[in-house]
């Protein structure tokens, strides 16, 4: 199952969330209570590769500094861009009509072209009726994976300086995950098979969105503050759209006092799944890049209830649709025509 | 020679428009008769990005010299840099006034784009 950890706003405490979630449901301890709460789940086949954390905040990633993981392996991701034998091209302007995104275009027998524009749909390509086009590559970035010393595999993408669109290469990060809807044959084999535990950026956009895309549960870090409020409704209207069930966690809440938070969530009936108590302590351990569940025994505690809790609102949910197998391949193709617009 | 001015309207007595990609009309001027034709350019209105270079290839299919305008990005001083067309930015006041500055020689050239490229 694929939880997907996301905000609308920045710096609402994403990461701080997912890599400690991430460590928490890595733990045996938390296994057997995940298997007594949702009576669904029987013994992983692999316990030790049960999680894998996601960073998918290519803009910005940052797990890796909370994780700090080993053994990293780092490869280069490019995106095809159209690249023209000028010695084959007859001037037809075939290319240029095809292109949603002026991202090629004939000027006074010159054919120009604007990689930054491109979206990689190779129409170009398809129309060229003298081959002219090939197709080239324009880098976007790294695709980086590494071993956390807490038994999971840390899987993040980091986009190259200057580059604008970071869809491309999200996408490229979220084939690496190796669970998700439909692609069990049962709810419980699904639960049982993985979870990936996914990091978003910020935003409401085509990176926030990309990542969201297909996710069982997107799990909402929100601040009680107006801006915050104003940028999480933004999400959960995303988030219907896409049909991704949603809880949310209000992060530096104050105690047990109700806020414009718990209003929203009331309104919209949406569960708040935990609450993490304003500490500047916490803030110290984030500083240093360490885990709050590593060294707070109350944060310990409040991410294992939180991980109980979306474990068990999956499974619910899952017993109340009707699971459906579809094959791999249907799921990424589907992703893949989701270039429109804007990015 | 014929130049291409942004405008903001469909005569001389318009305001030039300061934008180039985004422009609600290029006026196809004659410098020396002041004849000139309009062309709408609203094809790009809808357009999320590159609007620039559309608009570019409007302004260079009119076979025109010169291009004055308010400000040009890289993308579409590329386009027009490729169709040969000199680009005069940072040009403000209606299209009558700005044409006879132009003839007076009191306009200069660009050497590159004078703003930013933007994402929408």
């Amino acid at each position: 199952m694929i939880v997907t950890v996301a905000s609308g706003k920045g710096g609402t405490g994403k990461t701080t969330v997912a890599v400690n979630l991430a460590v928490t449901a890595a733990e045996a301890i938390t296994r057997t209570e995940t298997i007594k709460a949702t009576q669904l789940v029987i013994a992983p086949e692999n316990p030790e590769n049960f999680v894998e954390l996601i960073d998918c905040d290519v803009e910005e990633p940052n797990a890796h500094l909370f994780v700090k993981p080993q053994n990293v392996v780092k490869q280069e991701i490019s995106t095809m861009v159209p690249a023209v034998d000028m010695a084959l091209c007859t001037f037809c302007g075939e290319c240029e009509k095809i292109c949603r995104f002026s991202a090629i275009t004939m000027i006074a027998k010159k054919i120009m072209i604007f990689p930054e524009m491109c979206h990689s749909c190779k129409g170009c390509v398809m129309v060229c009726p003298t081959g002219a086009i090939k197709e080239g590559a324009r880098v976007l970035g790294s695709l980086l994976t590494g071993q956390s010393s807490h038994g999971f595999n840390l899987t993040w993408g980091e986009l190259r300086v200057g580059e604008a669109m970071s869809p491309p290469l999200i996408k490229q990060v979220k084939k690496t995950i190796t669970c998700g809807s439909g692609r069990s044959n049962s709810i419980s084999e699904d639960i049982n098979n993985k979870l990936s535990i996914v990091d978003a950026p910020p935003g409401t956009s085509c990176p926030a969105v990309t990542t969201l895309r297909g996710s069982d549960f997107a799990l909402l870090v929100a601040e009680e503050t107006p801006f915050g409020l104003n940028d999480l409704a933004l999400t959960v209207e995303a988030l219907k759209k896409l049909g991704v069930p949603m809880g949310i966690v209000i992060n530096r809440a104050d105690n047990d006092q109700k806020g414009i938070i718990d209003d929203y969530a009331e309104k919209e009936n949406i569960e708040i799944m935990q609450r993490i108590p304003f500490s500047r302590e916490a803030a110290k351990i984030c500083s240093k890049g360490l885990l709050l569940v590593n060294e707070l025994p109350e944060m310990k505690q409040c991410f294992k209830e939180l991980y109980l809790k979306i474990v068990s609102r999956i499974t619910q949910n899952a017993k109340e649709s009707k699971y459906k197998k579809t094959s791999t391949k249907t799921a990424t193709s589907s992703s893949d025509n989701s270039i429109v617009g804007r990015s | 020679m014929k130049v291409a001015v942004s405008s903001s309207g469909t005569n001389l007595d318009s305001p030039l428009d300061p934008r180039f990609g985004r422009a609600s009309y290029f006026l196809i001027i004659d410098t020396d008769t002041l004849a000139f034709e309009v062309k709408v350019n609203d094809q790009n209105m809808n357009l999320p990005q590159g609007a620039g270079i559309q608009a570019g290839k409007i302004v260079a299919n009119c076979g025109v010299d010169c291009l004055i305008t308010g400000n040009c990005g890289p993308k579409a001083y590329n386009v027009l840099q490729a169709a040969g067309i000199k680009v005069f930015t940072g040009t403000k006041g209606n299209i009558k006034e700005v044409v006879e500055l132009f003839k007076n020689g009191a306009l200069q050239y660009s050497q590159g784009p004078n703003v930013d490229g933007h994402w929408v």
